[in-house]
């Protein structure tokens, strides 16, 4: 197994140092920014706790942070599901697995921006096919005008991104079932219904695990592609946790409350991060004697 | 219950097969008898599992039929024929409780839960596995895991047959003997044909009532422990089971008689020889055990030299090499062993003849 | 069987439809585009193309973000490795609770970096340059890329290590020569996910740069500002920044299934 061995710390050090320098000093400047009022380079005065006390009773944070909720949970109530069930219909062997795999592969290669700008000309009306499509199915569709609209253009992006990583997952945990599974819950007599409850949903818990964590966290992160996509409108209505944040930081130059909220944001994520993770490993437990 | 019949089987894996190497499983015919326990021997590769997996329908052979008690079942699926699988790794449904476990056959067949309930007592009594019904099958053992997928293939009352696919192979070592023994009483309790495969010729002669040896995709004997060891009917069986194998020894024939390095051996059986061939390949067959180690020059016997000596404690094994090959002679413990030259004496009713690896003559009667 | 398929070939074309129409944007005159709503280009034309490849404030866009994430892809593997073959062979002190943090890393929205990087890069004189994107990638590549490699390395069994040492291998010349050969596949694996995170990158990228160093991402978001878009050109734009992602899925294409399982899923 493995050994103890102090010395390991060298091996460590060049990681250590590159993530503390990226990570530490930041947030350290986060920290002391958030308590402090900055009126200028050189003129900063202590307010404590103030700006913790006014973003999180400012209205439209929390509508912001509802609107975030509202958008992950959407999205993993769409792209679970679906990433499982497309993982099930891709072929396992042969030229036509390898095909499949690039095919689903190529939106996540994709540069977050470049998803916007693609969804950008898709959905309009005039030049997009898909917005061509969804008129002509007699639905007045405008992504820039409507707020259901807009919502709906920016779930389906998200969908379209994101769902081959789930799939890609969920495809390597059910090639990993031993094929002596699959032949028992014939000899037993067992329905494609029982086989997907009993042998491979339970197998493929890891990497949900894995899958719900990444897909919650990076969508509660969300930023280019609505932003390319619809600015954040019309209004308020996508505009998204992080690109509140970016507006606050680098467009207002808000630096005490900006920095309060990245840490409020910060936190909630690693909240709902251990709070998946529990829930998902007690689940995985079910009840004993 | 079940007599299980194979007819003309073969099988290849690659979509055309032109030659003989290409199968799987060379074109056999075989009946497994009622009731009885067997092992499937063979080293890996052999096509054992290849033949298990026909037989419990989750492979279609190349060709030949596959019939249980005289009907053809060679279309039929696996769930409607009558057998259990234990596999090489317990392949149990972690997620249900051992008793949802052994009722998941019978469930998914429509039976009545209060037979259900009454099945599943009976088998977890015999299997030992009462006291943890209510269990999460996933928090179990491997040992115990495996039992229950023994007890999935009992409690269903239409299984004739289990097949058991070298079950022991993830069992700790200190375990795998009261499994085994668990096995027996299995056995003897329900009276079904039981098909073991292993590559470990101690499990297969322990465990089974009739081996079946197989080797590159033939089955080349199928006969009771002790036949196999007296009368091995193929060179592979004499090498594969004893531990050391059977000698070979290259021989020419004449009038009744091997000749080995210009001496004469008397054999088991003098006609052997009949029907022999242009270009047949001779070999004499001993076992090690049979031989005699003597430093006096006897009446018939082949001078040796003695190479090496291997001290077991209770006994010694003798390498030493003549103008036809080399042998194993075993001894007792106690004997003293001179480096040098020898004489072995080859008893006539252990020594066998061998055509192009096949055992020949009236001792030839083991035969598939 | 038949719904499996149909679900199949229906996502198969959802994930296409939009790719072919910027495809076919891109090949389009602005005129087209504008003028008449076609399925495919009537009018057949490269110019687009034409203008990126032409253009420096184009084509450099391209350079700046492969050179940056090229160098990102080195440092995150160089110091990895040694660190996943410590967390993989060593116990030592604090060694849970820095792989955890490591890991947490990756939870933080890059919008929370964004003002200290800023100010961070400024003050060392680093903004705008490629190396300042390549360090800032850093924050969530190194932690993923020690994960993985992690994995693979717990893969291969000590008693290798233990045979070079004792055949008087020093410990640089084992890694180089013996032990990375081994784990060829995690290496190419962790490249992959190092590749593919700080290529699709935006917000830092575009924050960290102005003019020397600047992404393929910022130019094209630079032409979504101005007035009257040229569509083809950023059809084009687009199609190009999808052409590498494509290539290395293609050479990778057997070890997705593998890659995606990392040894541990």
């Amino acid at each position: 197994m493995k050994t103890e061995n102090n010395r390991a710390w060298f091996l460590v050090l060049p990681v250590f140092a590159l993530v503390a320098f990226s990570a530490i000093v930041p947030l350290m400047t986060v920290v002391n920014y958030s308590v402090q009022d900055i009126f200028g380079p050189d003129d900063r005065v202590f307010v404590g706790a103030e700006w913790y006390r006014e973003i999180l009773q400012d209205d439209r944070l929390q509508q912001g942070l509802l609107r975030q909720f509202v958008f992950s949970f959407a999205i993993l109530l769409i792209e679970i599901p679906l990433g499982i069930a497309v993982a099930l219909a891709m072929p396992r062997r042969g030229r036509l697995a390898s095909l499949t795999l690039v095919v689903l592969a190529l939106p996540l290669l994709i540069p977050w921006n470049v998803v916007g700008t693609i969804w950008q000309i898709f959905g309009r009306a005039d030049i997009g096919l898909g917005g061509v499509l969804v008129t002509a199915l007699g639905v007045d569709y405008n992504y820039a005008a409507n707020p259901f609209d807009a919502w709906a253009t920016v779930l389906v992006m998200d969908v379209w991104h994101w769902t081959s990583l789930v799939a890609l997952l969920c495809f390597s945990g059910l090639k990993a079932i031993p094929d002596a599974y699959y032949q028992a819950a014939k000899i037993d007599g067992a329905s494609a219904w029982a086989v997907f409850r009993f042998v491979q949903l339970p197998k493929l818990k890891n990497v949900l695990l894995i899958a719900v964590l990444l897909r919650f966290m990076d969508s509660f992160m969300i930023y280019s592609e609505p932003f390319v996509l619809t600015g954040g409108g019309p209004g308020n209505s996508t505009t998204f946790l992080s690109q509140t944040l970016a507006r606050l930081a680098v467009g207002q130059f808000d630096l005490g409350p900006a920095a309060a909220f990245s840490l409020i944001y910060f936190l909630i994520i690693l909240l709902f991060c251990w709070l998946f993770y529990t829930t998902m490993m007690q689940l995985g437990r079910g009840s004993q004697q | 219950m079940a007599r299980i019949e194979l007819a003309h089987l073969a099988h290849s894996y690659l979509g055309k097969p032109a030659e003989e190497g290409d199968y799987a499983l060379r074109p056999t015919s075989h009946v497994w008898e009622d009731g009885v326990a067997y092992a499937l021997l063979g080293p890996s590769g052999c096509g054992k599992t290849t033949l298990l997996n026909i037989m419990s329908g989750l492979l279609r052979p190349t060709s030949g039929r596959v019939l249980f008690d005289g009907r053809d079942v060679t279309d039929l699926p696996t769930e409607d024929r009558n057998i259990a699988q234990v596999f090489q790794f317990p392949v149990v449904y972690d997620t249900m409780s051992v008793f949802d476990n052994l009722a998941f056959p019978l469930r998914n067949r429509k039976t009545p839960e209060a037979e259900i309930r009454s099945r599943i007592e009976e088998v977890a009594e015999i299997l030992d596995l009462a006291s943890c019904l209510r269990q999460r099958a996933g928090t179990l053992a491997s040992d115990a895991r495996q039992k229950i997928s023994m007890g999935r293939g009992l409690v269903r009352t239409d299984v004739s047959a289990i097949l058991f696919d070298e079950p022991l192979t993830v069992i700790d070592p200190h375990l795998k003997n009261s499994l085994r023994r668990k096995l027996g009483e299995v056995h003897r309790e329900s009276r079904l044909t039981l098909i073991y495969v292993t590559h470990d010729q101690t499990e297969a002669l322990t465990f089974a009532d009739r081996v079946v040896v197989m080797h590159e995709g033939e089955i080349v004997q199928a006969d009771t422990p002790q036949a196999l060891f007296e009368r091995p009917a193929h060179t592979f069986v004499g090498h594969f089971v004893g531990s050391p194998g059977m000698n070979f020894l290259s021989c020419e024939v004449d009038g009744g008689c091997a000749v080995v390095d210009g001496r004469r051996i008397r054999l088991a059986d003098d006609t052997a020889m009949d029907g022999a061939k242009q270009g047949d390949r001779w070999e004499l067959g001993v076992r090690p055990m049979f031989l005699e180690l003597v430093f006096e020059r006897p009446t018939e016997g082949v001078p040796v030299r003695i190479t090496h000596v291997e001290d077991l404690g209770s006994s010694k094994i003798v390498t030493a090499t003549t103008g036809g090959g080399n042998l194993k002679v075993r001894v007792g413990g106690e004997e003293e062993i001179r480096d040098g030259s020898a004489w072995v004496v080859f008893p006539p009713e252990q020594s066998l003849l061998y055509r192009n690896s096949r055992l020949c003559g009236k001792s030839a009667a083991g035969q598939p | 069987m038949k719904p499996r398929h149909l679900l199949l070939v229906v996502y198969v074309v959802f994930l296409m439809l939009p790719l072919y129409w910027l495809l076919n944007m891109s090949f389009k005159t602005n005129e087209e585009i504008l003028g008449a709503f076609t399925l495919f280009p009537h009018e057949f034309t490269l110019d687009n193309y034409r203008v990126i490849f032409t253009d420096a404030s184009w084509y450099m866009g391209y350079v700046n973000s492969i050179i940056y994430v090229t160098l990102n892809t080195l440092i995150s593997l160089s110091v990895a490795l040694p660190a996943a073959y410590a967390f993989s062979r060593y116990t030592f002190v604090g060694d849970k609770h820095l792989f955890f943090w490591l890991l947490t890393n990756r939870m933080a929205p890059p919008a929370v970096f964004l003002l200290p990087f800023f100010q961070l890069y400024s003050s060392i004189g680093l903004f705008d340059t490629h190396i300042a994107v390549a360090l800032a990638h850093c924050l969530f590549n190194v932690p993923l890329s020690v994960w993985i490699l992690e994995g693979f390395m717990s893969g291969v069994p000590k008693e290798i290590d233990e045979t070079a040492f004792v055949d008087g291998y020093g410990f640089t010349r084992f890694f180089l020569t013996i032990f990375l050969p081994m784990i060829r596949s995690g290496i190419g694996v962790t490249a992959f996910f190092c590749f593919m995170f700080s290529w699709v990158e935006l917000l830092l990228a575009r924050t960290l740069t102005s003019v020397n160093a600047k992404p393929i991402a910022a130019v094209m978001t630079r032409t979504v500002s101005a007035s009257g878009m040229d569509w083809g050109v950023l059809a084009a734009a687009g199609v190009l920044t999808i052409v590498p992602g494509a290539l290395v899925i293609w050479f990778v294409r057997n070890h997705i299934a593998k890659g995606f399982a990392l040894g541990r899923v």
